[in-house]
């Protein structure tokens, strides 16, 4: 070795040359990793990108419309000859289809994740975990289908003044969509709560069902926070479903019966238009998807701030 | 005595709630399950029976029953082509840099934040972004390449995320084993870590490519058309250099338009179609999403450190 590399050993020639101090080899190194850093910050640049272009954007809508009456007015008729631009229809309708979607999926992912981490067997995990990727997997617009020509025709029957386009069978199809995502990530949450606090639930006599809700359930609330977060982002980012089903029409109302835009299925109704670059039109989904965005933010932060709240350390 | 049958009840008392709790959380879980179910026979009672050869051959029509999926079926295997291309390097390599290079700094700390809030950002919003940025700003104009890209930066956290996880399971002694023998950070790379957690980053692949080609709301944002009665200039032609590029900048649909344009039409003979198309959608995020997870078990299995 020390005879090769010091190049005594003028008969080992290929030994040489192969133990031989490449200056080169340096370089090659370093030039791969500046590739590898470059690659990674395009995280950051599309983070950058999207702030930048809905600032940018929405900076010109609102040079022409002020906060007060995009913030105020109740009526969103941008398409119309009496144009009004008040992003609240459009909110309300967010926020409509997303609760109704989180009354369903809440109590029904959560009691799936309870049971599937304390009460099922092992086998019955293994199969189910993987059909919730699927599940999570089928795309939205097949869900549209769904909403609009079996759901809200069920619905039909029990409440036969159900117009065919409304927010409840979105809202509830939203709902199922989000189920798998909330299930799966409480269900992780629950799964890593530490053995010996059952095994001591179990030795004070406690029963399973006493174990679930009072001690794994409270010692994985940061975690069942974040699933719920999730859902809640999921739901109000959900475009395609309610672009479908629930008519898109802006529409001031709490009542998820009525039909309504939410303000995903206003970009789609726009961006499918004949949509003329730097228009009011163009730089108004470019305003309403900074609402979206900073609506989504509030909730992460908001999550965050509970998660640090109810964090246990083991 | 009095005492053990005040137990023995609270006990029973005790099993009976767990066994209603039971049959609860068995409903639950099932609900999506059930759905999926009832999803499927409906697409297939309304749909199938437009499944026929001609409906993957022809262009969309004005008439629903000679309306097909060709030009939706290309548009699609195109956009995919871009997204995998640009999706797959990045998002791999950006896994790599995070897991095997990365010291701890803030511009690292800055880099994971950003991977995990994008992950976070709802889908349409990255249509807004590709409007504006590759439509516009790049000129790219409403054309393949830009909704390749669009999707691409869409799953790229995907991809980063499950790199970075198939990466963290390979032990650190196969670390140490490889520098012991005098290897460079990159041969380690190239040589170790790449061929172990292969397994894991193409699950990730597959089901962010999934996610990808059912996604429609971007894609419409960006201003794709849904009426496309024809094929964009093929990628490969017959004379030299034999590979062209004009498809690249070619007006294109994708399954999901093509899906959303029959759907939002009155007549029950296009929501047919669109039945037939999302049984075709639905099948095939099914299949991909099923050979990842297939895959993953089967990596997981074979590999004992």
């Amino acid at each position: 070795m020390t005879a090769d590399s010091t190049g005594q050993m003028s008969g080992a020639a290929n030994a040489d040359s192969r133990f031989a101090h490449k200056p080169t080899r340096h370089i090659g190194e370093r030039v791969i990793e500046a590739i590898l850093f470059s690659v990674s910050m395009t995280a950051v640049a599309v983070t950058v990108g999207i702030v930048g272009i809905l600032l940018y954007e929405s900076a010109s809508f609102f040079e022409q419309v002020s906060i007060v009456e995009f913030l105020t007015d109740t009526q969103w008729t941008i398409m119309f000859a009496d144009k009004h631009y008040g992003v609240l229809p459009l909110l309300a309708g967010t926020l409509v289809t997303s609760t109704v979607a989180l009354l369903f999926a809440v109590p029904v992912g959560t009691i799936a994740a309870v049971y599937l981490s304390e009460f099922a067997s092992m086998r019955v995990r293994e199969t189910v975990k993987p059909t919730l990727e699927l599940l999570a997997g089928v795309p939205t617009v097949v869900y549209g289908y769904f909403a609009l020509l079996m759901v809200t025709p069920a619905l039909q029957w029990f409440m036969p003044d159900l117009p065919g386009f409304n927010m409840l069978g979105p809202g509830l199809v939203i709902g199922i969509m989000i189920i798998p995502y909330i299930t799966s990530m409480a269900e992780d949450a629950m799964r890593a709560v530490p053995m010996q606090m059952r095994e001591g639930s179990y030795a004070m006599g406690a029963t399973r069902l006493q174990t679930s809700l009072r001690v794994v359930v409270p010692a994985a609330t940061s975690g069942i926070v974040a699933a719920y977060i999730l859902g809640i982002s999921r739901a109000f980012g959900e475009t395609m479903v309610v672009a479908v089903a629930a008519g898109q029409q802006p529409n001031f109302t709490w009542n998820p019966t009525e039909p309504g835009a939410t303000i995903t299925a206003f970009i789609v109704q726009v961006a499918l238009g004949d949509l003329p670059h730097g228009s009011l039109e163009y730089q108004s989904i470019f305003a309403v998807g900074l609402v979206l965005v900073l609506m989504t933010l509030f909730f992460n932060v908001l999550g965050h701030v509970a998660r640090m709240r109810f964090r246990e350390v083991y | 005595m009095h005492d053990t049958q005040a137990i023995r009840q609270l006990v029973l008392r005790g099993r009976r709630r767990d066994a209603i709790f039971a049959i609860i959380g068995l409903i639950c879980m099932m609900i999506g399950i059930l759905t999926l179910a009832v999803l499927l026979a409906g697409l297939i009672q309304d749909g199938a029976h437009r499944l026929n050869w001609s409906f993957f051959e022809n262009f969309p029509s004005r008439r629903a029953e000679k309306a097909g999926i060709l030009s939706a079926m290309v548009g699609s295997s195109l956009v995919m082509l871009i997204t995998a291309a640009t999706a797959i390097p990045f998002g791999i390599g950006a896994g790599i840099y995070l897991e095997e290079y990365a010291r701890r700094s803030w511009v690292t700390n800055l880099i994971e934040v950003n991977v995990t809030n994008l992950a976070g950002v709802p889908s349409i919003i990255y249509g807004l972004l590709a409007l504006s940025l590759f439509v516009y700003a790049l000129d790219f104009g409403q054309s393949i390449l830009s909704a390749g890209l669009t999707l691409a930066l869409m799953i790229l956290p995907v991809i980063i995320v499950s790199t970075r996880e198939a990466i963290r399971a390979i032990p650190v002694s196969i670390r140490e084993a490889a520098y012991g023998v005098g290897a460079t950070r990159w041969q380690l790379v190239r040589d170790h870590i790449l061929p172990y957690s292969a397994g894991g980053i193409l699950t990730g692949v597959i089901i962010g490519l999934a996610r990808a080609i059912g996604e429609t709301a971007p894609i419409i944002t960006i201003g794709a058309l849904t009426f496309i009665a024809f094929l964009p200039a093929s990628p490969i032609s017959g004379e030299f250099p034999f590979i062209n590029f004009e498809w690249l900048e070619s007006p294109f649909t994708v399954m999901p338009i093509q899906m959303f344009n029959w759907l939002s039409r009155p007549q029950a003979a296009f929501q047919e179609n669109a039945a037939a198309a999302g049984l075709v959608l639905v099948v095939m995020t099914l299949v991909m999403n099923g050979a990842a997870i297939w895959l993953r078990i089967r990596f997981r299995k074979r590999i004992k450190w």
